[in-house]
């Protein structure tokens, strides 16, 4: 085998792609630029140990079924735990949300890593949204019947059906914490390719 | 990158500072290790609610009378569910609209609820042996339509003085037909609890759906009070509230926020306005890099002065 | 000790909640709370020292 016939494979290239974007020191840096001194700069971090706390709440909560948690004291705690992680969870994202806005954190080609962040907070509003409706207590009965009109309202209650308890779990335990957790890889392994972003220019306000 | 078509909002400098060290690893576990002690403290102090789910049986019990008229406005078409429109049944002018997009409309009906045939008449008929029931509902079905409205309306009448005695259903009518003893018997199926098994089996022995016996609670009355009474409705922001004094979905408050003034609390299409809405301004936040204006509100608000103060001090 | 046993909560908020009204604002004080408690993180976290500055000089 050519050493070109090589260079051509989609594995090879595949490689070389990955490793020029994204070599090991990169991926887990030793250093930062010294201009990322601000406590600021902990949100994100703390929006993904908290989505962590999260899943790992949610898993021991799956692990004895749905209806565990409503007649077990320990159940019961895990769900506070999954509670309280998910309300540590959003306080954190936000906060996030409003530094990177302030720093306007999309400048030097992070719009898509801007964007994979939005797309990620509104997928977990969809999944807190779909857990307050799988309780199956008073709180989601009352939820549910009232968000259907909403959702009725946009068409997409036709087929995204908040009453159907079943439905909802699905989307709750799989379908939208699949997709939070790619989305958030996504957004974090963007940040590591391109590092965290430098402070404004000064004097760079007379440009518009 | 040359200086001329340098966009300050968009383009970022080249790092041409300093590096100090960092442990990523170290960070990620020592955030860890917080918020899992924090989410530990919440719980071990405040705990979670978990409020009962309330059932059929619960409701007709608790209130008889609620549960009869709703029961008579499911067979009239005046209870939410049957004058709903898409996509649980086809009603002339019903349905929310985002100016011309009648997006509700043209999905049309693919959940099918006949509300007084699923929550009134097919939980009666599924009742064994009872004859006098059996009479009044073949009685009933065999009625016109016409004949059928005269019942409803005089049983309406009646309704406003309904009454409990000793368990039963009592209106003072003699001119509904058969519907005294369908709306008390559908009262007592309920308050035996064999009303919720009813309206959950529809699709046989196993069941995930609970569409109808929540469309059916939806349209009592002892629903919304006691979610009223724990500030849950829309027009008290209930979207972000939670039962008892726990924080709630407190992200939605911009989405709950339309709901309390015009247009979108007095139109018809209210919620289609609220959803419109917000699809636009979460298009907005999405595409904030790209909106000139929007982009430079960052540089203008001069936050980020504060959070790089180091940087500018040392660079002065 | 026992608590660990019982894992029941502390201090429960099972209580129906207090509300603020002001014109047509209503909100309870939890959620209250909680956004205070983010824009006063959001403002703390801009303004507070972050520690290893000293650090970072020498390495100028
Ligand atoms: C599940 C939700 C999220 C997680 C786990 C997450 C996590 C992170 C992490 C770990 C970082 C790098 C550290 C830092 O600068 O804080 C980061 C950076 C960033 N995040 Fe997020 N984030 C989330 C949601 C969001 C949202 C909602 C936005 C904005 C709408 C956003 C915008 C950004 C931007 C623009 C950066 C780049 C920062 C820079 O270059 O300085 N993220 N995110």
């Amino acid at each position: 085998m050519s050493t070109s016939e090589i260079d051509r494979q989609w594995t090879t290239r595949l490689r070389r792609r990955v490793e020029g974007k994204l070599p090991p020191e990169k991926l887990l840096p030793d250093t930062q630029p010294t201009y990322v001194s601000s406590w600021i700069y902990v949100f994100g971090i703390a929006t993904l140990s908290s989505l962590g706390v999260v899943i790992g709440t949610g898993c021991i909560l799956a692990l004895r079924g749905p209806q565990w948690w409503h007649g077990s004291a320990y159940g019961h705690f895990i769900n506070s735990m999954h509670l309280w992680s998910v309300e540590i969870f959003f306080f954190a994202m936000v906060v996030h949300l409003w530094g990177k806005f302030a720093m306007a954190a999309w400048r030097g080609g992070r719009a898509l890593t801007w964007m994979t962040g939005v797309v990620t907070f509104l997928v977990s509003i969809g999944a807190g949204f779909t857990g307050y409706v799988s309780q199956s207590n008073f709180d989601s009965q009352w939820i549910s019947t009232q968000a259907k009109d909403g959702i009725n309202a946009t068409g997409a209650g036709a087929y995204f059906n908040v009453l159907n308890l079943g439905q909802m779990l699905m989307w709750h335990i799989v379908l939208l914490p699949l997709g939070a957790i790619v989305l958030t890889g996504m957004h974090v392994l963007m940040v590591r390719i391109k590092g965290v972003v430098p402070p404004f220019e000064e004097g760079a306000e007379v440009a518009e | 990158m040359s200086k001329k078509s340098f966009r300050p909002d968009v383009d970022a400098p080249k790092w041409k500072g300093g590096y100090s060290p960092y442990d990523i690893i170290k960070e990620g576990t020592i955030a860890l290790v917080v918020i899992l002690v924090l989410t530990l403290i919440f719980a071990i102090v405040f705990g979670s609610p978990d409020e009962k789910a309330i059932t059929v049986r619960t409701w007709s019990n608790a209130d008889p009378i609620d549960f009869a008229t709703t029961a008579l406005s499911e067979l009239n078409g005046t209870s939410t569910s049957a004058a709903y429109g898409a996509p649980y049944n086809n009603v002339p002018g019903s349905g929310q609209a985002m100016g011309p997009l009648k997006l509700e409309q043209w999905v049309g009906v693919r959940i099918p609820i006949n509300a007084g045939k699923d929550f009134v008449i097919s939980p009666l008929k599924s009742l064994p042996d009872q004859p006098i029931l059996d009479q009044n509902l073949k009685t009933w079905s065999t009625a016109s339509t016409t004949t059928q409205n005269s019942w409803l309306s005089s049983y309406g009448k009646a309704a406003a003085k309904m009454k409990v005695v000793k368990g039963q259903i009592v209106v003072n009518t003699t001119s509904a037909g058969p519907l005294p003893v369908m709306i008390n018997d559908l009262t007592q199926m309920a308050r035996s609890g064999a009303l919720d098994q009813a309206l959950v089996t529809g699709h046989g022995f196993y069941t995930t759906d609970y569409t109808k016996p929540l469309l059916f609670l939806a349209d009592s009355g002892y629903l919304s009070n006691l979610a009223s009474n724990q500030h849950l409705t829309g027009d008290q922001w209930g979207m972000m509230n939670e039962t008892g004094s726990y924080p709630g979905q407190a992200w939605l408050w911009l989405y709950t926020f339309w709901y309390q003034i015009p247009p979108f609390n007095t139109s018809a299409s209210g919620d289609a306005l609220v959803f419109a809405t917000m699809g636009v301004l979460s298009l907005l936040l999405l595409f904030v890099p790209f909106i000139p204006g929007l982009r430079s509100i960052p540089r203008k608000l001069k936050i980020y002065r504060l959070i790089w103060r180091e940087h500018y001090q040392d660079s002065k | 000790m026992a608590f660990l046993l019982s894992f029941a909560a502390l201090i429960p908020l099972d209580n129906l909640g207090h509300y603020i009204q002001w014109h047509f604002i209503e909100i309870s004080i939890a959620n209250l709370i909680v956004m205070i408690l983010m824009v006063v993180t959001f403002i703390v976290a801009l303004v507070a020292p972050f520690p290893g500055r000293s650090r970072r000089k020498e390495n100028r």
